[in-house]
């Protein structure tokens, strides 16, 4: 048998390998990390009242600075896990907003004076118009905005120490220096 | 005989209504078919694998509305998508728009297609060229031999 027709032989075998690390690939991808929309898109504008007081809120109080606008609501059960973690980085100096999405402000109230609040502000979406212009699906999602009001980087799912100082924060210091003079 | 007729009221009764999501009432036939030929190609964006008519997820049902509402406005399918889209991104169609990331979904089916011909031809040709080849005069002698031996077997 020629030695070409014998490489030959090899093509399943190199088949199977190539295929195998392809789908060895995707075990590891996850299928939920969806790329936002509205990354270097300005944060949408809204007009919606504020949890604490009922005053209005509109994009231009909350921007100015680089910032987390965190998506939570009482009926979210990550978001309970992932609140103590929050409380850290405000006790930090990290500037958080709220945006309480789709909730009843008494039980929202509840859940901040029970469990501590780390936001600047909390924005009332209760008919969730905010949530949807910022393509919020579930929660807890949190955004970094920049200090032009731009929306840079989205997190899906529970921020915890981990992510924070693997993912989210090289992110979080590259936005201020950015913002520095 | 009241027994017979309860039972076979109850055995009218299923638990589909129940598997309803929500109805919405159209200004027209048109807008009806608009809405669920939309909510058919529109994805939903949590459960990933269901389009928004099939889906329960609250997310799904925002969408409905809004598709609804937005239809009744008078906008078109093309600003409705575009709406969603910008929202959602090009993972909120099932038919997203050609684009370099997304080419690879679209041209894959033609490309894996042309390869599945490429290899069955060549394994054609190759067969034939046995075929022809096989048969020698050789061949044929030893053919019959073993053949004439067949009724030993039998």
């Amino acid at each position: 048998m020629p030695t070409v027709q014998r490489l030959k032989l090899f093509l399943p075998l190199l088949l199977f390998v190539g295929l195998a690390l392809f789908l060895y690939r995707g075990l590891s991808l996850d299928p939920k990390a969806l790329p936002s929309a509205l990354v270097d898109q300005p944060l949408p504008d809204f007009s919606l009242p504020a949890l604490s007081d009922g005053r209005s809120l509109t994009r231009s109080d909350v921007t100015g600075e680089v910032s987390l606008f965190n998506v939570w609501a009482t009926w979210c059960i990550s978001c309970r896990v992932e609140h103590p973690y929050l409380q850290q980085l405000a006790d930090l100096g990290v500037p958080i907003f709220g945006v309480n999405y789709k909730d009843e402000n008494e039980a929202a109230r509840q859940w901040l004076t029970d469990l501590g609040n780390p936001y600047r502000a909390n924005i009332v979406d209760a008919a969730g118009s905010l949530g949807l212009d910022l393509g919020v699906y579930g929660a807890p999602e949190t955004y970094f905005v920049d200090a032009r009001g731009i929306i840079r980087y989205r997190h899906i799912g529970v921020i915890d120490e981990r992510v924070w100082s693997s993912r989210l924060q090289p992110i979080y210091e590259e936005l201020r220096a950015e913002a520095m003079p | 005989m009241t027994r017979l007729t309860l039972l076979l009221l109850f055995s009218l009764w299923s638990l589909d209504g129940a598997a309803v999501i929500e109805t919405y009432e159209f200004s027209t036939p048109d807008l009806e078919r608009r809405y669920q030929a939309l909510s058919a190609e529109l994805r939903c964006p949590k459960c990933q694998n269901q389009n928004i008519a099939d889906s329960n997820a609250p997310i799904s049902q925002d969408l409905r509305r809004l598709l609804h509402e937005q239809l009744e406005a008078g906008a078109s399918d093309e600003e409705i998508l575009e709406f969603m889209v910008a929202r959602y991104g090009e993972f909120v169609r099932y038919r997203p728009e050609f684009s370099r990331a997304t080419a690879i979904l679209w041209l894959a089916p033609a490309v894996l297609l042309l390869l599945a011909v490429g290899v069955i031809v060549l394994l054609m040709r190759g067969r034939r060229k046995v075929a022809e080849a096989a048969l020698t005069a050789e061949d044929e002698a030893t053919l019959e031999k073993l053949l004439a031996q067949e009724p030993d077997r039998t």
